[in-house]
């Protein structure tokens, strides 16, 4: 082990260090801040140590309704969470098979990725306008002007925004889904059918609680691109349906008291608590001894 | 017969099991594209939009640039700053993600070390972004940290400005944020380079700068064009990042279409749009030439 180092090492490791201390550093710095006492201001010094900020922040911020935004957003990030990983799980499958068009699916999905946030929100956003107007269209000629009347807008979180947000999560599903796959070892299955059992049935117990730790980190991106995503959300939410980050991104620019600080602290803490919470669980099912039987795979989705 | 169904349930396996994610894109990315180049062509009103096939919206994207020649036109000025703010932001994090990735990949012997680190650089990736460019105020404002430090240590007289709400701070939050995304496929190239080859290097006489220069580099190529595909695309299209650490003062492409869309100017921004969406598979276009993605998962 203590072979020596290269000084090329400790140079490296500096570089490192001070990087580790660039990412995490501001952030430490603004859970701090959020602790001010109840005459400290957006920067140091601290006066005082309190709670005040998130008392404050408990009792809403003035207009803007944050705790409903709280509630949207995580009920959009759990919906978002199950879909990648319900879509991107089959959508593996099919290109470890193979099929035609697999490379105009695969090059779709890139694309999704890489193509500017602000032309995939503009794009769903000019589409649900559309459709509005289809459906307004409708309804008078179809002689519901009562309908036409009272039809507000298509768009909304679990319509628009939730599509917009798939577009961002799936991408990420579907890659690791490759990797997943590159390196499964596919003598498991020969096994399991030589052994008589169905290929739904060694999805069920040999494929799934092999990549089980793998379906967590899927859930893992899922939740958190979601719960965190501004860009493509913009122009694909109601306007008064905004998600948390969106609130958050708004209350930039008015806010200028730790408010936001302790805001920042409890949306940085609910991340946190999901990637805690996936880590340890991915740890778990990676230490899990192989069982036979057929209990540990049943219990996972 | 039996068998007969299950041979066709097999053999049409793989498209019901594509079938979900291809209509989520189909409906939610594809159509949208779609739509944004249709409208670009059309008329538009404070109130609605009109189907026609006019070119006035290009005509507007473009006024001047032209005529006004060899003095740039509003588009090109926008265009040209934000890509030079694009060719800042890579370098920096190509530099700093290719010598992160390789103190993991080559300096970091242990696998659960390397795998801690790693984790490490990428818990902050899971984390919000407005958050992470918020988090610089305390540290560059007026009255931040920084300032305080050089006012302490007698360096400047006044609080420097120019740390917050400028260049400077968009290219530290651009860093800040998207760095991992160098880092990730660049260490993921690194880790399949047989180390039997830089101790080859060494033996023929290689000294450390020659190996990494001839030997890591090459082979670490492919991570590092998709880590610049990622990055630069990112940055092009931003208008979040510029918009919150620019205190909303300095112009994009971005910021140009939201602004539009602020307006309504539905068929102007998807104008917009277009142009950008054209730039930037150019951009990819150039850079795919160089790799195949598509073998390096």
């Amino acid at each position: 082990m203590r072979e020596g180092r290269p000084a090329v090492f400790f140079w490296l490791a500096a570089v490192f260090g001070l990087f580790i201390l660039f990412l995490y550093g501001p952030i430490i710095t603004i859970v701090v801040l959020s602790f001010q006492g109840p005459s400290g201001g957006l920067t140091f010094p601290m006066n005082g140590l309190s709670a005040h900020w998130f008392s404050r922040l408990w009792g809403g911020l003035g207009v803007v309704d944050i705790w409903a935004a709280f509630g949207r957003s995580l009920r959009l990030g759990l919906t978002v969470m199950a879909l990648t990983v319900v879509i991107s799980v089959p959508a593996g499958y099919a290109f470890r098979r193979g099929f035609r068009g697999a490379s105009a699916v695969f090059y779709t999905t890139v694309a999704s990725l890489i193509v500017p946030s602000i032309i995939v929100s503009l794009g769903i956003g000019v589409q649900f306008r559309l459709l509005d107007d289809a459906i307004r269209w409708a309804a008078e000629a179809t002689g519901m002007a009562a309908v036409a009347e009272g039809f507000t807008t298509s768009a909304g979180m679990f319509t628009s925004g939730l599509g917009a947000h798939l577009t961002w999560t799936l991408p990420f599903g579907l890659l690791i889904m490759f990797a997943v796959f590159n390196r499964f070892d596919p003598r498991y299955e020969e096994a399991a059918r030589d052994l008589g059992a169905t290929s739904g049935q060694t999805v069920r117990h040999v494929v799934l609680p092999l990549i089980a730790p793998s379906l967590v980190g899927i859930g893992l991106f899922g939740f958190t691109l979601s719960w965190d995503e501004v860009a493509r959300s913009s122009q694909a939410f109601g306007s008064d349906q905004n998600t948390l980050p969106l609130e958050l991104t708004g209350l930039t620019t008015t806010i200028t008291n730790p408010e936001i600080y302790a805001l920042g602290t409890v949306t940085t803490g609910v991340s946190f608590l999901v990637i805690v919470v996936s880590l340890l669980l991915i740890h778990a099912l990676r230490r899990r001894p192989a069982r036979g039987e057929s209990g540990g795979g049943a219990a996972r989705r | 017969m039996e068998r007969v169904h299950r041979r066709l349930t097999r053999a049409s396996a793989p498209y019901w099991q594509v079938a979900p994610l291809a209509l989520v894109f189909a409906v939610f990315f594809l159509v949208p594209l779609a739509l944004t180049v249709v409208v670009s062509v059309w008329r538009y009103n404070e109130y609605s939009m009109t189907p026609a096939l006019v070119g006035s919206n290009y005509a507007a994207v473009f006024s001047g640039c032209v005529a006004e020649l060899p003095s740039l036109c509003l588009t090109f000025k926008t265009y040209l700053s934000t890509l030079r703010l694009c060719a800042c932001v890579w370098l920096v994090t190509l530099v700093l993600g290719f010598t992160v990735a390789y103190f993991l990949a080559f300096h970091v012997r242990s696998l659960t070390a390397q795998m801690v680190l790693f984790l490490v650089c990428t818990i902050p990736f899971w984390t919000s972004n407005v958050i992470r460019m918020i988090s610089w105020v305390p540290l560059l404002g007026r009255n931040g940290l920084v300032n305080s430090f050089l006012h302490s240590a007698g360096l400047t007289g006044a609080p420097v400005e120019w740390l917050l709400f400028s260049n400077f701070s968009v290219i530290v939050a651009f860093v800040h944020l998207y760095t991992m995304f160098m880092i990730v496929p660049i260490f993921n190239s690194m880790s399949r380079i047989d180390r039997a080859l830089l101790e080859a290097a060494r033996d023929a006489g290689a000294s450390g700068w020659q190996t990494l220069w001839n030997v890591v580099v090459p082979l670490s190529k492919p991570g590092i064009v998709i880590g610049s595909i990622f990055v630069v695309t990112i940055v092009i299209g931003d208008y979040v990042t510029i918009g919150v650490m620019g205190g909303q003062q300095i112009a994009s492409v971005g910021k140009v279409i939201q602004v539009q869309l602020s307006y309504l100017q539905f068929p102007l921004a998807a104008a917009n749009a277009v142009v950008l969406l054209a730039v930037v598979l150019a951009i990819i276009w150039t850079m795919t030439r160089l790799v195949d993605i598509r073998a390096e998962l």
